[in-house]
């Protein structure tokens, strides 16, 4: 914040983070990412609602513990800390490319809406179609981001092109209010589907099978190669297309591409953990102001700090209100509300 | 519109041709509007009560309009009895009362912030009251007036952190709006957070305040709302009358008499009642406010139309709840899915033909 009252002149960056360029040095900002990633890991094997001495976790994680009970706990730490790391590092990223390529302070799975329609395709596929594993969950979730995302963009496309942030942002809460109808639909008429379904609505990493982390590892694997590649794609979309096509871009090709990776990771980590709102926005702003707005270097912290922001929330739910614990995606939404408010007040231009 | 395309509407026997003075002439140009506004009301009064009518009378049971006379009466039919005081009658007055304070609210926020983006549901009023609502029942085990005064609170905070976002002049700013979405999401975590913590009866009954639903009304309920309604709409509609004043800008308003920042203050409060009022008990039906006031507006252009609202809002709730009873056969879905499903495609055609300078 004090680098823009030193360099007037820098022309704004049309994500409406801060002008400037880096902060912080990439090597030094990417040791202190593993540093906090590595701690964040580590709480969240230590700490939870059973208080467990670090010597015994440590023997369970190692594998030669001789009490079951602390093996149970220390395997389901393990296995949420496992999912956590996964889902983090794909809403991240997916954050990154929708505010790149929508050149929009505020894109994020879950405002646009991509939450809500995976979360609808899901519900309707558990109980039209009977699905029941994590691989059927995946295709719906899938289907529902694509379908919801193709929507928000072209109405977004139609609106005025000053008030683009605004109707995104509307669009995404139509869809999702319509979305939530539907769900609510299908909910009220089935109380076992409700059941079931409630814990999956509020995004949450703890009681999900960590085996379905490999079933939808070709989703998440594809979705970040892409996504991570997208650097160079996203600094020349924020120059604007055409100076983009005049720099040799192939703009649709590389938008395309940018665009298919946000939607497979938005729609794998939502199969995975259910909807966990603002990480998308809160880790890229968070690493814009560590670092800068180059998107290359934006992505790979985000990967970083995505798992790190998730893995922590998750173990402040876990020891905020023992013996029971917060959900994941309410921490997420609690700690990123705030965050959306500060970041739409410092947007230019509205 | 109506001054201009009138002319020739029949005027008073007595009138000349040409009105004699300026006084004449500007009755003449006001009797249009007047005309149009007074046939507005009537027909939606007419097809508010036989909506009513419909939804209490014609159901899977159907009762007869005699019979239905008899029984509110005091008399005793097998069957038609239960039927009409205890589930179809009291969702038809809950609708109407509900409905009548989601639509003036929706109209006189709209109005006042001059943006029809503006409505409490979309700004996220709906949502502050259903997340201090349910967290009031299910976490603290409260039951009747003291979830009114929760939701009452929960929308006066959202009120007060949204409005502090308003820029220069009052009127609902793109931030403004940001700023409610966000708060709306961070509002709906919370009460699936509680949709969580509680037992799956619980849940059930807390799922009325994630969508909106008539389906658990009750007569004590209908009591509660009807005397803030009937305290609360009538001094709303009676300070709405000086809103369209405020779009001269604050300076200009304050010349010409109306004490902006009071009347900003009492509309403001007014509204986040109504709206809080209404959600304790149905839950935040979705796009009722937001739905009622254009409506409003387009039946009577240029006039003061929150009451308008208000009967728009009714006919809405009642319909949408008549058609959400019977729709899908076997099935009582909730009335927020209905409006919803109404309302989701009229905001998307808002964004799509929105001109720039309200998106400010």
């Amino acid at each position: 914040m004090t680098t823009t009252a030193t360099r007037p002149t820098r022309p704004a960056p049309l994500t409406g983070a801060r002008a400037g360029s880096a902060r912080v040095a990439m090597p030094v900002a990417v040791g202190g990412a593993v540093v906090v990633l590595a701690l964040a890991v580590g709480a969240s094997v230590l700490l939870g609602v059973q208080s467990l001495a670090p010597g015994a976790v440590l023997d369970a994680v190692v594998g030669s513990s001789a009490d079951a009970r602390t093996d149970a706990i220390v395997d389901s730490r393990v296995a949420r800390t496992l999912i956590g790391l996964v889902v983090g590092a794909a809403v991240a990223l997916s954050g990154v490319v929708l505010q790149g390529l929508t050149r929009n302070p505020i894109a994020e799975p879950s405002i646009l809406g991509l939450n809500s329609g995976a979360a609808l395709a899901v519900v309707l596929g558990i109980r039209f179609l009977g699905l029941d594993d994590v691989t059927g969950y995946v295709l719906a979730a899938i289907v529902g981001t694509v379908l919801v995302a193709a929507l928000v963009q072209s109405l977004t496309m139609l609106a005025p092109r000053s008030s683009a942030p605004v109707s995104m942002a509307l669009a995404g809460a139509a869809v999702m209010a319509l979305a939530q109808s539907l769900i609510g639909a299908v909910l009220v008429t089935d109380r076992g589907s409700l059941d079931s379904f409630r814990f999956w609505q509020v995004g949450s990493v703890a009681g999900r099978d960590a085996g379905g982390v490999l079933d939808i590892a070709p989703v998440l694997v594809l979705g970040a190669l892409l996504a991570l590649t997208a650097g160079p794609t996203l600094n020349a979309v924020a120059l604007g297309d055409d100076l983009a096509r005049g720099l040799g871009q192939r703009v649709v090709l590389h938008r395309g591409l940018a665009a298919g990776g946000a939607v497979l990771l938005a729609a794998g980590a939502t199969a995975l953990a259910g909807p966990i709102a603002f990480v998308g926005l809160v880790v890229p702003h968070l690493v814009r102001a560590l670092v800068g707005v180059d998107h290359r270097r934006v992505l790979v912290l985000s990967a970083l700090l995505g798992p790190a922001f998730v893995v922590l929330a998750d173990v402040v739910g876990r020891l905020v209100s023992p013996p029971s614990e917060i959900q994941v995606g309410i921490v997420c939404a609690v700690v990123g509300a705030p965050v959306l408010v500060l970041v739409v007040r410092r947007v230019r231009g509205m | 519109m109506t001054a201009a395309t009138r002319p020739t509407a029949p005027t008073a026997p007595t009138a000349p041709a040409a009105p004699r003075s300026t006084a004449d002439a500007l009755a003449a140009a006001r009797r249009g509007p007047r005309r149009r506004r007074a046939v507005v009301v009537g027909v939606l009064l007419v097809l508010l009560v036989a909506l009513v009518l419909v939804r209490a009378l014609l159901g899977d049971y159907r009762v007869s309009f005699v019979d239905a006379v008899r029984i509110i009466g005091g008399a005793e039919i097998p069957v038609a009895s239960f039927i009409l005081m205890e589930s179809t009658l009291p969702r038809a007055v809950m609708a109407v009362l509900c409905g009548a304070a989601f639509g003036a609210a929706g109209g006189a926020f709209q109005v006042m912030l001059r943006n029809p983006l503006a409505s409490p549901d979309i700004l996220g009023l709906t949502l502050g009251a259903s997340a201090a609502a349910v967290v009031s029942v299910v976490a603290l085990g409260l039951r009747g007036t003291p979830v009114t005064v929760a939701a009452l609170g929960g929308s006066v905070l959202v009120a007060l952190v949204i409005l502090s976002q308003a820029g220069g002049g009052g009127s609902a700013t793109g931030r403004m709006v940001l700023v409610g979405v966000a708060l709306a999401a961070g509002l709906s975590a919370v009460v699936h957070w509680m949709l969580v913590r509680s037992s799956i009866y619980q849940a059930q009954e807390a799922l009325v305040w994630l969508s909106g639903s008539l389906n658990s009304v009750t007569w004590t309920d209908i009591g509660r709302l009807l005397v803030l309604d009937a305290l609360l709409l009538p001094v709303l509609l009676a300070l709405s009358g000086r809103l369209p004043v405020l779009v001269l800008g604050d300076d200009l308003a304050a010349a010409l008499g109306v004490r902006v920042p009071a009347l900003r203050i009492g509309v403001t409060l007014l509204v986040v009642a109504l709206v809080a009022a209404a959600t304790a008990v149905v839950g935040p039906i979705a796009f009722v406010g937001f739905l009622s006031g254009p409506i409003a507006r387009r039946l009577v252009p240029g006039r003061p139309s929150v009451g308008i609202a208000a009967l728009v809002g009714a006919v809405v709730v009642v319909g949408a709840d008549h058609l959400s009873a019977y729709a899908v056969p076997d099935t009582a879905l909730p009335v927020g899915l209905v409006t919803g499903l109404l309302g989701a495609p009229v905001l998307l055609w808002m964004l799509r033909t929105r001109s720039t300078p309200e998106g400010r």
